[in-house]
């Protein structure tokens, strides 16, 4: 075990836990912004630098701090040591400096971009970016492509975290797309026209922390602010048939695995619950699936805007969806809880 | 006097063949290493020797080795860092071009005080003609019984190859040449595991650039202390130094460290002086990423003390004042050179090199190459130099490997030094433009 | 583009199975840009889809990992290029002593751009990053071959001596003797 302090709060983790995760397992505004740190891909994280955090020291044994900020999610912690991540302004500057470089050639393409509402670059900018721009040249673009029949790729918006190629390497066995070219025009692609066809290739949207993977039987249907999401179960072969429905109305308009709270797929049985294409694309009915309830939005997302769930504790209603849909409903103590805290 | 230590046998006629070269001595610290060293003393000579990496960093060699790990049945590899593209730097395909067979005598002796058995070559893409010359070099050390099987007689075994790059500068830094090497893109690692740990193939890995392993040879046949003698203070040895730009002798010299950077420019020796009669103006010392110093400032440093060809009296006075040796890329500049149009063409190389990984170098050297241009169009404002500034801040220590830094100090030092020529070209640009930013071709021929 | 069948005769085959054999067991694509440089030369100076797919079943690896390694080097070609392929050195040294009036030079005499082939297919102009000649500056490279301190009257002789010669050009040429 190793003790480890970030921003005052002090915490005992295992060994070779990364200073992210231990940051997550205090919660609350300690935690680093993470683009492309992904616990379930093997290798992700380091890259898109927005979760340096500063190690005023370094351990126990040798207390020297570091000399550069470091990345958090792929630094482990040391017994004793103690780390600045929203306590040290100069490191706050450096964050804001990440989400401005991030953001020069993004198409700020917000509103017709299917992932606003859930992009983390968009929470991102708003937490730590700042209000203008002070980039004044021409962004790079790149063509649209299909790669394959359910995902439309939109390089603009690519941050190139690697989180879609990790998935693609560790998901789906003979990989077609990666990262082609260098710098700054270096881009997702499949190179020839190549279709990504794996059977769990739609994870790739669910990783995706910005708008570039988005689901083609989803595209332009509705703003996700819009839908409500529902939990819900099949049994599957291929996958663990634990996913989220999307509604509008009384039609499910998308399908997505579900995630936790920091955007990533949740575990269930210790495994990842990655779903297969067969339960994300193809079953989208209500009687596909076994309803669970309402799905826990967290209050900070735009999503838990006119969404309302059960408290914990109290008795879950036997006709979930359909009674819910469109009917005002008292509020008060001990009852529906609009917040989910 | 000085001593030379590499580049002794230079000019013997055909010291490029095997025979000439083992007539001048050559091998013999195989010789002395295999026979009558155990591994751990030759580290222990380079320690004592005070060789410091000649790539760049100039990291400790000796210690570097001892970081090696040496879990029993992995194998270890020796690779040798021929990746030579920093702008401004070329003694190492110097080196390998007129005296291959250092390198290679070179790579076995370190390869035995490493206990690696397979050592690579990587040499840069573009080097090509020099990968020609190396192979033959190791066919002929084969066929004499340097490499291969049983060395000498003993139980030490080695195979050493050349591989080609194929033109990226990122793959100097250590670890994207082993991704490289591994054949994958020159995309640098994440560190923790430094290559002493998890290296090529995850297994134990030494990089060392081409200069610090031929200085094994001189520092294995006199022994480590002797080595030391030469220099000044942790600077020891000898130092290749590439001179090149608006100076009568450009070239490849051998210098003891702590020759005065007056001397090296101006003496007959070494660089004979500014082109034409002309002035000097700047310096950048140690390859294009390092901190550019004006003329003041380069041959004294702030305390007014000559400064010296040695790691630590280029560094005086940190970066506000100093600049670095390393690599030792010698880029000398003179009076009419303009000092924003020679950051422009820095910064097009560090955005067209960058291998956009980490954010922040990605986006940030294509900023500051774009801004540049705009200054240099006539167009700029002076809170576009303020922004550079900005930026160049923004990416320093940022990013996952150093070439974000290196993209970030020529910036930083040309507007600390040379800030009112910035603000010319901004408040008046077509006065600038009258200045020559370079010879013409021309000129050369009528000189 | 031609539809002829691309294949390494054996000999080349040979070689790359050599080079293939100084790896470790199962670290075989440790070959590929050794390989690429091969292919590139056999194939007309540039890497097809083709070409590239061929590689990746030599090495059995997955194409589009010889993608991302072709795209991400400088010295491979995506497209088709002229047989003299032209690499001027741009950066620093060269740069101050005229590397820009070299391609200047280019464009006058020849109606050749950077990036672009001339009409008759012969020669390419590539403007390129530091090649380590900053001594000898200004420079360029063709084919395996170093032109150092050029003059604009050296660029008109060589290029002579290549239309001359009208072969095609590739790294893994055997090169010209130097001058030592």
């Amino acid at each position: 075990m190793a003790k480890v302090t970030i921003d005052g709060k002090t915490i005992e983790v295992p060994d070779g836990t990364t200073i992210l995760n231990a940051a997550r397992m205090i919660g609350g505004n300690v935690v680093p912004p993470a683009m492309c740190y992904y616990s379930h891909l093997k290798t992700s994280g380091g890259y898109c630098r927005t979760c340096l955090v500063k190690v005023t020291k370094g351990s126990e044994k040798d207390p020297r701090p570091m000399p550069k900020p470091v990345a958090s999610c792929r630094t482990t912690v040391m017994d004793g040591m103690e780390v600045q991540n929203m306590t040290a302004p100069d490191l706050q500057e450096a964050r804001a400096g990440v989400v401005e470089f991030l953001l020069i050639n993004h198409p700020l393409d917000c509103p017709i971009c299917d992932q606003a509402g859930e992009c983390h670059l968009q929470d991102l900018g708003y937490e730590h970016g700042k209000a203008r721009t002070r980039y004044e040249f021409k962004r790079r673009t790149f063509p649209m492509t299909d790669i394959g029949k359910y995902i439309k790729l939109h390089v603009n918006r690519c941050i190139l975290c690697y989180r879609c190629v990790k998935v693609a390497d560790q998901l789906c066995p003979g990989r077609v797309h990666g990262v082609m070219y260098r710098g700054d025009v270096a881009e997702i692609s499949t190179y020839i026209k190549n279709a990504v066809e794996h059977e769990m290739c739609g994870n790739m949207i669910d990783v995706c922390p910005v708008g570039a993977l988005t689901d083609m039987t989803f595209r332009f249907k509705n703003r996700v602010w819009f839908t409500k999401p529902v939990d819900a179960h099949r049994s599957c072969d291929k996958c663990c048939g634990k996913v989220r429905l999307w509604y509008k109305g009384e039609e499910v308009l998308r399908v997505t695995a579900r995630k936790d709270q920091w955007g990533e797929v949740q575990t269930f049985d210790g495994k990842p619950g990655w779903i297969c294409n067969s339960c994300r694309f193809e079953h989208k009915l209500t009687s596909d699936w076994v309803i669970e309830g309402p799905s826990h939005i967290d209050r900070h997302s735009v999503i838990s805007a006119n969404h309302y769930e059960l408290k914990e504790g109290h008795k879950k209603t036997d006709k979930p969806r359909k009674n819910l849909e469109g009917k005002r409903i008292q509020l008060g103590e001990g009852a529906l809880d609009p917040n989910n805290k | 006097m000085s001593r030379k230590l590499l580049l002794t046998h230079n000019d013997v006629p055909g010291i490029q063949s095997y025979e000439v070269y083992r007539q001048q001595g050559g091998y013999a610290s195989v010789e002395k290493a295999l026979k009558t060293m155990a591994p751990d003393a030759v580290t222990e000579e380079v320690k004592k020797s005070g060789l410091r990496g000649r790539g760049g960093a100039g990291f400790p060699t000796g210690m570097k080795w001892s970081f090696l790990a040496k879990p029993p049945g992995v194998a270890r590899y020796l690779v040798c860092n021929a990746d030579e593209s920093e702008p401004g730097t070329f003694k190492d395909r110097y080196l390998m071009e007129r005296i291959p067979h250092l390198l290679v005598e070179g790579m076995i002796t370190a390869s035995y005080a490493l206990g690696a058995n397979t050592s690579f070559i990587y040499i840069r893409g573009e080097y090509f003609y020099v990968s020609r010359i190396l192979e033959k070099a190791i066919e002929e050390a084969y066929a004499a019984g340097w490499l291969g099987r049983n060395i000498l007689g003993t139980d030490y075994s080695l195979d050493l190859y050349v591989q080609v790059g194929a033109g990226a500068y990122i793959c100097g830094e250590e670890t994207a040449l082993l991704e490289s090497l591994e054949g994958k893109r020159g995309n640098p690692r994440i560190k923790p595991p430094f290559p002493a740990v998890a290296g090529l193939y995850g297994c134990p890995t030494v990089v060392n650039n081409v200069e610090t392993i031929a200085a094994v040879v001189p520092i294995v046949m006199q022994g480590g202390d002797e080595y030391a003698k030469i220099g000044v203070g942790k600077s020891t040895g000898t130092k290749l130094i590439s001179a090149s730009g608006h100076i009568n002798k450009p070239g490849v010299y051998e210098i003891e460290m702590g020759v005065p950077v007056e001397e090296f420019i101006y003496s007959e020796k070494y660089c004979g002086g500014i082109r034409n009669g002309k002035k000097l103006k700047a310096v950048v010392a140690g390859g294009s990423s390092v901190p550019i110093l004006p003329a003041d400032l380069i041959l004294k440093t702030a305390k007014g003390e000559p400064r010296l060809m040695t790691y630590e009296s280029m560094a005086d006075g940190g970066f506000a004042t100093g600049t670095m040796l390393g690599s030792g890329g010698f880029i000398v500049m003179d009076e009419d050179t303009s000092i924003v149009k020679n950051l422009w063409n820095f910064s097009r190389f560090y955005h067209h090199e960058s291998c956009g990984q980490c954010s922040p170098c990605r986006e940030g050297t294509g900023w500051m190459e774009k801004i540049l241009h705009k200054i240099l169009d006539g167009h700029g404002t002076l809170e576009d130099i303020d922004l550079l500034w900005d930026i160049q801040s923004k990416i320093e220590g940022k990013t996952i490997c150093p070439l974000g830094d290196a993209a970030a100090w020529p910036v930083a030092s040309a507007i600390r030094h040379f800030r009112a020529e910035f603000e010319e070209y901004v408040k008046n640009p077509k006065g600038i433009k009258d200045v020559k930013h370079y010879y013409r071709i021309h000129k050369l021929q009528e000189a | 583009m031609s539809n002829r069948n691309i294949a390494f005769n054996s000999e080349t085959l040979e070689l790359v199975q050599k080079i293939i054999r100084r790896y470790p067991e199962g670290k075989q694509k440790s070959a590929l840009i050794p390989v690429l440089h091969i292919a590139q030369a056999e194939f007309d100076g540039w890497l097809s889809p083709e070409v590239m797919d061929y590689v990746a079943s030599l090495l059995r690896i997955q194409p589009v990992e010889v993608y991302e390694v072709a795209s991400f080097y400088s010295m491979f070609n995506l497209k088709p290029v002229g047989k003299c392929v032209i690499e001027v050195c741009r950066t620093s040294s060269c740069w101050m002593l005229g590397a820009e009036d070299v391609v200047a030079h280019f464009g006058k005499k020849y109606g050749i751009k950077p990036g672009e082939t001339s009409k008759d297919g012969m020669f390419t102009l590539k403007t390129v990053e530091c090649l380590g000649s900053c001594g000898t500056a200004p420079m360029m490279q063709v084919g395996a071959d170093y032109y150092e301190n050029l003059t604009l009257d050296k660029v008109d002789q060589l290029m002579d001596r290549f239309k001359k010669d009208g072969k095609r050009k590739s790294y893994t040429d055997t090169p010209e003797p130097r001058n030592q």
